[in-house]
């Protein structure tokens, strides 16, 4: 455009000139820059190269579209023909052909888009109140005894959570609360038994729904759904849809399980394990009171030892010892007393013998004996022709005394 | 303490003193009969605890949509 301007003839463009000129305006508009178009997808292309062509249109226009290779697998759909959309984007020329097109970096379904965007406004408001607050997440019970259940009493999800609940852990008791869970009816009745199973003291809440689209679960995102699950005073743990859909509602509860089903398996502890662990407790027992056992054997054959130790018994044994060592010493004494005894007792007698007339007769001398059987043992026992026995040491003979001579007296 | 007849307590009643019992055996102080009694209720109120488990069946209750008390039994 730089070519000068004749004075007669206004100035003249080359197409690529006035297409550069084109593609400068729109693309310094900042409007076109970053902006929502919605209208329905057609002519639409998945190129080789990668990237998608397409035409959004309306009951009036069309515009042409295109989408680079490397937005495509952030779309997180796929795109159809007649598909209603909300493509992001910017406005650029296409040099080549001189059209204005819009270069699409993200899509959303319409109507999802829009609810998309209303879960995001509740979800910063919420977050910003601190309703999903971690600190305020309440503790599950160990071994819940009732629990309380919001669901659909016709669905599928109920009977699953409770045959997950006859298998696992039947000791518990079920109080079902039914509630809808899609529709506009679902909202309030949800909140309303809530707080019912509040009022009953349940011990958990389990509020489930089986899978369906983001439409069906809506009610889940319900403001006054997550309010009243961020007041419960009771644990709630929810399972609601699959494994990849989450909801206001899961935010706000104690425990987010992915599935009804695994919402059942989290709430309650499986009765096998609780089986082989009291199984572990009954040979704990055995063990502990061996243990008991064990210690106590230790301690008395201690105390045993020590027993011995300070026992009287050896002191008896002391004093047997005693005993017979005086025994001997008393034996031998009297024994000896005894010799001693004897030996006076023959001395004795050996004096007794040397004095016994036997003795004498035996030294040789003899005894008189008269005829009336006197021992003579004076002169004046006898007289003249008296007769008289001699005895000595071997027998006797008779005598006759022929004279009588009495010793002189001194005097 | 006065005890309960191990046929009368509830699961959790029963594994709580399990638990108790289980602690006072592995403090290992005590009369040896205490002990041994201890342990005697403990095998009693396992073996108790087993069978409820074994034994126990669901329990449903329904609540109405417009009624808080009144439930009926499925």
């Amino acid at each position: 455009m730089t070519q000068q301007s004749s004075l007669f003839n206004p100035a003249t463009l080359t197409v690529s000139e006035l297409t550069r000129f084109i593609q400068a305006l729109l693309e310094s508009e900042p409007v076109l820059q970053d902006i929502w178009v919605e209208g329905e997808i057609s002519n639409l292309k998945y190129h080789s190269s990668g990237h998608v062509y397409l035409s959004l249109k309306d009951d009036t226009s069309t515009l042409r579209c295109i989408m680079w290779k490397t937005y495509v697998p952030r779309l997180g759909m796929k795109l159809r023909d007649g598909m209603a959309i909300a493509a992001h984007g910017r406005i650029g020329v296409y040099e080549r052909g001189g059209d204005y097109q819009l270069y699409i970096d993200s899509v959303q379904a319409v109507g999802e888009g829009l609810l998309f965007q209303e879960f995001l406004r509740l979800k910063a408001e919420l977050e910003a109140e601190g309703i999903f607050d971690p600190v305020r997440k309440l503790p599950l019970p160990e071994q819940p005894v009732v629990i309380g259940i919001v669901t659909s009493a016709t669905g599928a999800a109920l009977q699953d959570m409770l045959n997950i609940f006859r298998q696992r852990y039947p000791l518990i008791e079920i109080i079902l609360a039914p509630a809808a869970v899609q529709g506009d009816a679902a909202a309030p009745e949800i909140v309303a038994q809530l707080k019912k199973l509040e009022l009953k003291k349940v011990d958990l809440i389990l509020l489930a729904r089986g899978g369906g689209s983001i439409e069906d679960l809506w009610a889940f995102n319900d403001e006054r759904v997550v309010r009243a699950i961020a007041a419960c005073s009771i644990p709630i743990i929810t399972g609601i849809g699959h494994e990849t859909d989450f909801t206001l509602s899961d935010f706000a509860a104690d425990l987010r399980a992915p599935t009804p089903t695994a919402a059942a398996v989290l709430a309650v502890p499986d009765r096998a394990e609780l089986q082989s662990e009291l199984r572990a407790i009954l040979n704990q027992l055995v063990d502990a009171v061996q243990q008991c056992i064990q210690t106590r054997k230790l301690e008395m054959r201690e105390m045993d030892f020590r027993l011995a130790r300070v026992s009287p018994q050896n002191r008896v044994q002391n004093e047997r010892q005693h005993i017979d060592a005086l025994q001997e010493k008393g034996i031998n004494s009297v024994r000896h007393a005894f010799q001693l005894q004897r030996a006076r007792l023959l001395g004795n007698l050996q004096h007794l013998m040397s004095i016994s007339p036997d003795a004498v007769l035996e030294r040789g001398f003899a005894l008189v004996i008269s005829e009336d059987g006197q021992l003579v043992t004076s002169t004046s026992q006898v007289t003249v022709d008296a007769l008289v026995d001699v005895q000595l040491k071997d027998g006797k003979f008779g005598t006759q005394v022929r004279s009588v001579q009495p010793k002189k007296s001194h005097d | 303490m006065a005890e309960k007849a191990v046929e009368e307590m509830t699961y959790e009643e029963g594994l709580k003193e399990l638990e108790e019992i289980i602690q006072a055996l592995e403090g290992n102080s005590g009369a040896l009969e205490d002990m041994l009694h201890l342990f005697e209720r403990g095998q009693a109120l396992a073996k108790h605890c087993l069978m409820i488990l074994d034994k126990a069946e669901l329990r449903v209750e329904t609540l109405t949509a417009s009624d808080v008390s009144d439930g009926i039994v499925l």
